[in-house]
């Protein structure tokens, strides 16, 4: 187990992804900090390789130059220590809501080892989730008797049932309709005001950045690098209501004019 | 009152079709040589009814003898191709090149290698069917959402784990609708092989009543081929109905 303290630090990466017409470079000398327990969002144009962080952050694909160091531990592989949710919330239809959250335990160490014989420790810490985020009574029932919003409260839950130090989220929001948004974004403000896990958050609604996070990352066109970094030093906690205040607005008005800057070719 | 309707019109259809045909035989006086009519057909099921069972019944078992090779073999070979797109990519031409043949073209070289009998049926069945198994298994793994094979890989999964929680979870929906296109096509294997060299089973009997002039017969034998291929279809789509009915209802909710 890493260190209680440090940061998720991606220093000097870059990235290309190689195809059949040739490389394409998704990051150039990216460099960004997240310092233990903090909530980041990484915001910027559409295919500015915000997904290709997610995938050298994660391990899942290994830069070409730079490294990335998790709490003290630098990233060789795919790291176990981090919970991931997409858009999608890539449910397992034929497994009941319970069983879905507890997937990852069946998977990551030491959890794996103890299943069979905790079970019931490991089920009651599931409903117990499943709980905070609004789904008592829900673990029973099968994905496609939910909505898309429940869908993906499941999914959030199963990111974070084996009690990830990191969480990655790639636009776990963007499908859903307004209302449906806002209330689970008060779900993972919740959930981390709670638990205390670090995140990264890759999205395009930069009201959900400001809500959400403690510090904004803009994010170039490809090749992507960071051109920017906002702190948002509105107080926690946060309510909803806070969305309608100026400072608020000034702050999103900030962001947008800085990706419509990055935009122009 | 129309759910009834709707109940009962497949039987109603089938019974149709019989008393039309009864009575265009006897309307245009068609020689029973050249087609004879239901009733003589349902007459000579009640005279031969004992050499019908017991070769619909030889029939049956070695459909259903090629079939389970077919499964097994399928199955294994569609989780081999589908494990990895390098022998996706090898020994899919491979395969496509074999089901090209035409399997009438082998029988012979079986009956050459095994003797007449219930060998060249059994594979016969076997190689005719086993093709849509691995199509379909090797489609269901690489299919595969890449997104939840990040989540997986992201929490330190080897490509073992993945087959086992969802590769081969998600593929049975692919694997049980191949189950009844493979039990049709083993049943269609089975029955060419009987005719072109055995001594038993339904396609025997039938080549055999029509050497004999038995025309009557040789339309029950179809009559008997075609029941039990109803049989055979229906049992498979109720399994698949039976495992896979979360596979109807998610890809709803999938588009939501």
């Amino acid at each position: 187990m890493a260190s209680m303290t440090g940061s998720v630090d991606i220093n000097h990466v870059t990235l290309t992804y190689r195809s059949a017409g040739g490389g394409v470079l998704a990051l150039r000398d990216t460099s960004l900090n997240v310092p233990r327990g903090e909530f980041a969002a990484v915001v910027g144009p559409s295919g500015c390789g915000k997904s290709s962080l997610m995938k050298i952050v994660t391990g899942l694909v290994p830069p070409d130059s730079g490294d990335i160091v998790i709490f003290g531990d630098r990233v060789r592989g795919p790291v176990k220590i981090a919970g991931m949710a997409f858009q999608n919330p890539n449910l397992l239809p034929w497994r009941k809501v319970i069983d879905n959250v507890l997937l990852p335990l069946e998977i990551v160490e030491p959890h794996r080892r103890k299943f069979r014989r905790e079970r019931q420790h490991y089920r009651d810490e599931a409903e117990a989730l499943l709980k905070t985020v609004g789904l008592d009574g829900f673990s029973q029932r099968f994905p496609w008797e939910l909505s898309g919003g429940m869908q993906q409260r499941v999914s959030l839950c199963r990111a974070l049932i084996h009690q990830p130090a990191l969480l990655m989220l790639d636009e776990p929001f963007a499908a859903l309709d307004a209302f449906t948004r806002e209330e689970l974004w008060c779900v993972l403000r919740d959930l981390w005001q709670k638990l205390g896990f670090t995140v990264i958050l890759v999205t395009h609604d930069l009201r959900e950045a400001a809500f959400l996070a403690d510090n904004i990352h803009v994010m170039s066109t490809r090749p992507g690098h960071i051109v920017m970094t906002k702190t948002v030093d509105l107080p926690r906690p946060r309510d909803l209501d806070i969305c309608f205040e100026p400072h608020f607005t000034s702050i999103v008005h900030e962001l947008r004019a800085k990706i419509a800057e990055v935009r122009k070719p | 009152m129309s759910s009834t309707l709707e109940r009962l019109s497949p039987w109603l259809f089938t019974l149709g079709i019989f008393v039309l045909w009864e009575l265009v035989c006897r309307i245009f006086k068609v020689d029973t040589f050249v087609l004879p009519a239901p009733s003589q057909i349902f007459q000579a099921v009640g005279q031969y009814w004992l050499p019908l069972a017991k070769n619909a019944f030889v029939t049956l078992w070695t459909t259903l003898a090629g079939f389970a090779l077919a499964v097994a073999f399928g199955i294994v070979l569609g989780i081999i191709v589908g494990w990895s797109r390098t022998i996706y990519r090898g020994l899919y031409p491979v395969m496509i090149g074999f089901n090209s043949i035409p399997k009438v073209a082998v029988v012979p070289i079986l009956i050459i290698w095994f003797g007449i009998g219930i060998v060249p049926a059994v594979l016969t069945a076997f190689l005719i069917s086993f093709f849509p198994i691995v199509v379909n298994v090797a489609t269901g793994l690489a299919s595969m959402e890449p997104e939840l094979e990040d989540v997986l890989r992201a929490l330190g999964a080897k490509k073992l784990d993945i087959m086992l929680k969802v590769g081969i979870p998600r593929t049975q929906p692919y694997l049980f609708g191949s189950l009844k296109v493979a039990i049709t096509l083993a049943f269609v294997g089975a029955v060419m092989s009987e005719t072109i060299g055995a001594n038993s089973g339904l396609g025997h009997l039938m080549v055999q009543a029509g050497s004999n002039f038995q025309m009557p017969l040789v339309f029950a034998c179809l009559l008997g081929l075609a029941v039990e291929g109803i049989v055979m279809y229906a049992v498979f789509a109720y399994v698949e109905a039976y495992f896979t009915g979360w596979a109807f209802r998610s890809s709803m909710s999938a588009a939501a």
